[in-house]
């Protein structure tokens, strides 16, 4: 494994070596039985236009009614990420004016946002462990899809999303190279996921992604940001970053400076291009929202959703390394979700976790790609393979076996023992019966034998080989291995 | 049998359950008056038909031993601000001309609920921005009260609840709902000699009322008695969960000291409001308002609440503040009007500028700038301070007294016309009403006499937050003290 990077490595330009610095601003729409200030359901892909009340379409005289629910999954979020939540916070409204924004403004929180401050530990790909800061998380309304494709002069509005909850979770500029912000995206959208408070479903925009980008040589103070906004995959992100920091280094190196705008990321192109610059940037004019009190949370109420948080990756991960004895990165695939994780432990406990281990991680994931399932609705489920994993772990059958045995499982959902039960794969335990089988194999063989004594130690292997084959693979290994030696040795 | 159109909220029940005449028969006589009345402009869009089958379904009821509330088969006009299911509703707004809502607003709807018959929608200044209703897009109001003196000039009715103070002063209503801002209830019940009374903020739920300025917005009846203010607003209030802002208290009975005096009470006069240049017939109906309590045996204390003098500059940072954010959604995306434009910035202008009168423009433009960076803190928080200021001053005032009394307007009504070229000279109306509402207090205007000329002045108490029993009951006194029983000629 090659060395892990104390510091990512620096951008190399004609005026020396350039450090990124990145931050994110996370967008995540919040798992809810319905939208943050009305009571309108929210389900993705509905006809346009059907998920939507009076008040998502500001008709007049309509207001806003806080969703506690929505309240409840930003606590939970925030305690996540290990922020501190507050007791008060406040809503604002953001005021612009856009076809798909009905209120011409949006209730967002601004001065006093619900969480402040927290962190999320990430592991970037070739880099040291790193803790990037969270500086807040707060609440606030999506704004409707405008659709410009559908007529050739005029737009189309959907505001099925207008108003539904949004978590906006905005990092420190913490982040130094592309594979820290595409550790830090996918260890906070695991996290929200464990959480269930988000489905971090980026190309559905559940989960969004805007980037501030800067450069400067190392030690220097901070350079001017661009925002990059609207990056809807993972994959976009490193590649906006890389495109977007080398765009700023070129131009500060050809004598330009950089200017503080919103960039847009166009991925046909692996391009970002000026969406606006600072000077045409809005003008917001954030107040309280006068239509909602000032939100009070107790101290109760924040400890009975903390007592109600499920176990984070981290903590599990630890606790599959020191309960079940698997590696830190076994366990580390293993926590990548929660349904992976619950699959684990299912099969795992009460098991030899280190051979249960290897088997998912092995055939058993083999198989899940191959067929295209996932460990929540795959045929063969946990049950199925734990009863083979029993099988090799009481020696009915050998590992070698094992496999003709799950892949028959696979062809036929019969469970492991109706299989073994059925072909009559039980292994040979009997030690007289392999001694016999030994013995016959050595008499048919005395060239090999001769040259086996005069040397030829890998002929050894000729020999097991042959007994099992001659049992059809269903004598026990061990045992063959453990009878065989002394005979050849004579 | 007394003339149908001359009677109160309390004595058409009476009538109603006597069998006097039916509700029917009064919803007719107040059709027929509406009618006769035209020229007052008092509506902008007359409901008659949905009057009688109103007044028929009341009828049914009260055969049926069902009666609702007691406004059942009460002729009421409502404010064209308050949505009203399948009935257009334009906030006085070119930009709502087209609009009929396909829900009803909690005040309308529980007005409904209570078996009151639907006249029509009042006119009011658009989008409740005025204190004389002339900048409504249907044409002003004229108060059916002109002077004594001779001097013919139409009179403005006041705003922005215009409409319905007229109408109930010209007898085309029993009673009418009004919303009051900064003074919108009370500036022209004094200006058309009828009670007006805006509830504590929060007692009646804002939802469905086409919004002005939202911390300060709230519904109330304006009527001919005190008495029947307090029968009104007992139907009207009530907490609603669609209004987060709409207080979580049960509804006090609100007649329930009406009738017990103001022995004991104290009764506060705060100095700060006699403001420089008052007429002196102001000054002296004040007095007399003052006189007339301690008569009945109250204790009139002089107080002070010394920030009196920026509560109206205040206001016209943080009502217009709310009023450019909250008239944001007119922008011909989704309902109302449109104009047409090349792409949608110019359809927004077109539509805007097209929609929108001069004084809301006026306002849209004062808040949007008092919002900008580099101007919210010197205006915007400086205004949210001084308003925590005025409400201190009250809180403190309210120790002593149980009631304080000031004048409702710093003139009768003035003719139409006038103080139309000068936006302050017309913001000044409100001088004595924006304190409360700048509190969120209760306040009722109740007519205490007459000026010079003949036209009607109104006196103004301010009670302390949900005690509105207590406003009725020294209101109920004062009203009976001033034995006002001067009415417009002709009507």
């Amino acid at each position: 494994m090659a060395e892990l990077l104390e510091h990512p490595k620096l951008l190399k330009g004609d005026s020396g070596e350039w450090e990124i610095v990145i931050g994110l601003e996370v967008h995540a729409q919040v798992i809810s039985n319905a939208k943050l200030f009305s009571g309108a359901p929210i389900a993705f892909g509905a006809e346009p236009n059907t998920q939507v009340s009076l008040v998502d379409a500001a008709f007049p005289g309509m207001l806003p009614v806080l969703n506690e629910h929505c309240v409840e999954q930003a606590v939970l979020t925030g305690l996540g990420i290990n922020g501190t939540v507050n007791k008060y916070s406040r809503f604002d409204r953001k005021n612009y004016f856009y076809a798909d924004l009905p209120q011409g403004y949006q209730i967002s929180q601004f001065e006093f946002p619900i969480v402040t401050g927290g962190f999320v530990d990430v592991e970037p790909e070739g880099e040291v462990p790193k803790r990037i800061g969270v500086t807040r998380l707060h609440v606030e309304q999506d704004a409707g899809k405008s659709i410009h494709d559908q007529h050739p002069t005029q737009s189309y509005i959907d505001l099925n999303r207008s108003g539904t909850a949004l978590m906006e979770i905005v990092s420190e500029p913490d982040m130094r190279s592309g594979e820290q912000a595409t550790a830090y995206l996918t260890k906070l959208r695991q996290v929200l996921r464990y959480l269930g408070t988000c489905d971090g479903n980026m190309d559905q925009g559940s989960m969004r992604c805007d980037i501030n980008v800067s450069v400067r040589h190392p030690g220097d103070e901070l350079g001017t940001r661009c925002e990059v906004k609207n990056v809807n995959s993972i994959r976009f992100v490193r590649q906006a970053i890389e495109y977007e920091a080398r765009r700023q280094i070129r131009l500060i190196e050809n004598g330009g400076t950089v200017v503080q705008e919103t960039r847009l990321y166009d991925p046909s192109k692996g391009e970002t291009r000026s969406m606006r610059s600072k000077e045409d940037a809005h003008d917001y004019r954030y107040f309280p929202d006068p239509d909602l009190l000032p939100l009070r949370l107790e101290d109760e109420y924040i400890e009975r959703i903390r007592a109600g948080m499920p176990e984070l990756p981290d903590a599990k991960r630890a606790r599959f390394v020191a309960d079940y004895g698997i590696s830190d990165y076994d366990a580390w695939v293993m926590t990548a979700d929660q349904d992976t994780a619950d699959f684990f432990e299912g099969v795992v406990k009460g098991r030899d976790a280190k051979l249960a281990t290897n088997w998912i991680t092995g055939d058993y994931f083999a198989y899940l790609n191959r067929e295209g399932f996932d460990v929540t609705n795959a045929p063969i489920g946990g049950q199925k393979l734990g009863g083979l994993v029993d099988l090799i772990s009481d020696n009915t059958i050998s590992g070698r076996i094992a496999k003709d045995v799950f892949e028959a499982m696979i062809e036929s959902g019969k469970d492991a023992a109706a299989i073994v039960e059925e072909k009559g794969l039980v292994q040979i335990t009997d030690t007289g019966a392999i001694e016999a089988m030994i013995d016959d194999v050595i008499a048919k063989n005395q060239d090999k034998l001769e040259q086996y004594r005069s040397g030829k130690d890998k002929l050894f292997g000729f020999f097991v080989g042959q007994v099992m084959k001659a049992t059809q693979g269903k004598a026990n290994p061990a045992m063959v291995n453990q009878l065989l030696k002394p005979k050849l040795d004579g | 049998m007394s003339n149908l159109t001359d009677l109160t909220i309390a004595s058409a029940r009476a009538g109603l359950d006597a069998g006097d005449f039916s509700a029917r028969e009064l919803a007719a006589a107040h059709i027929a008056a509406m009618a006769e009345h035209k020229t007052l402009n008092t509506f902008i869009t007359e409901t008659p038909e949905r009057a009688l089958a109103d007044a028929d379904a009341a009828d049914a009821r009260r055969a049926a031993g069902q009666v609702a509330s007691a406004l059942d088969g009460v002729p009421i006009a409502m404010k064209d601000l308050f949505c009203t299911e399948g009935v257009r509703s334009t906030a006085g707004s070119h930009i709502l001309e087209p609009f009929v809502p396909p829900y009803e607003s909690t005040v309308s709807a529980k007005l409904k609920a209570g078996g009151s018959v639907m006249l029509g929608k009042a006119n009011l200044d658009e989008f409740a921005m005025g204190s004389a209703n002339i900048t409504s897009y249907y044409g002003p109001v004229t108060n059916p009260w002109v002077a004594g003196n001779g001097d013919n000039r139409q009179r403005v009715p006041g705003g922005s609840s215009g409409g319905s103070a007229a109408a109930v002063a010209a007898r085309i209503a029993i009673a009418a709902t009004g919303t009051d801002t900064g003074g919108s209830i009370r500036q022209p019940a004094s200006f058309c000699g009828i009670v007006g009374m805006k509830p504590t903020y929060g007692r009646c739920s804002r939802w469905g009322i086409v919004a002005f300025a939202s911390s300060l917005d709230q519904a109330g009846p304006m009527t001919r008695t005190v008495e029947d203010a307090a029968i009104m607003l007992q139907v009207m209030a009530g907490h609603d969960p669609k209004d987060s802002t709409s207080a979580p208290y049960d509804t006090p009975n609100f007649s329930e000291k009406l009738r017990s005096g103001v022995k004991g009470l104290k009764i506060g006069v705060p100095r700060e409001y006699r403001v420089d240049g008052m007429p002196a017939e102001i000054d002296s109906v004040w007095q007399q308002g003052a006189d007339w309590l301690r008569d009945l045996g109250a204790e009139v204390v002089e107080i002070s609440l010394p920030h009196t003098k920026y509560a109206l500059p205040t206001y016209y940072i943080i009502a217009p503040a709310e009023a450019s954010s909250n008239l944001a959604r007119y922008d011909g995306v989704r309902y109302g009007l449109r104009v047409p434009g090349n792409d949608l910035k110019e359809m927004y202008e077109n539509t805007r500028a097209e929609g929108f009168g001069a004084e809301v423009k006026r306002r849209i433009m004062i808040g949007t700038y008092v919002l900008s960076a580099g101007y919210y803190d010197a205006y915007y928080i400086k205004a949210q301070k001084v308003r925590s200021l005025i409400l201190r001053d009250f809180t403190s005032a309210f120790e002593k007294v149980d009631a304080i009394l000031t004048p409702t307007a710093p003139s009768a009504a003035f003719a139409l016309g006038e103080k139309q070229d000068d936006p302050v000279q017309m913001y000044l109306n409100d001088v004595f009403t924006v304190p409360a509402s700048m509190a969120g207090l209760p306040a009722i205007s109740v007519p205490g006499g007459l000026s010079a000329e003949g036209l009607p002045l109104g006196l103004h108490l301010i009670g302390k937050p949900f005690d509105e029993v207590t406003l009725f009951q020294v209101a109920q006194a004062l009203e009976d003290a001033a034995g006002f029983e001067a009415r417009p000629a002709g009507y």
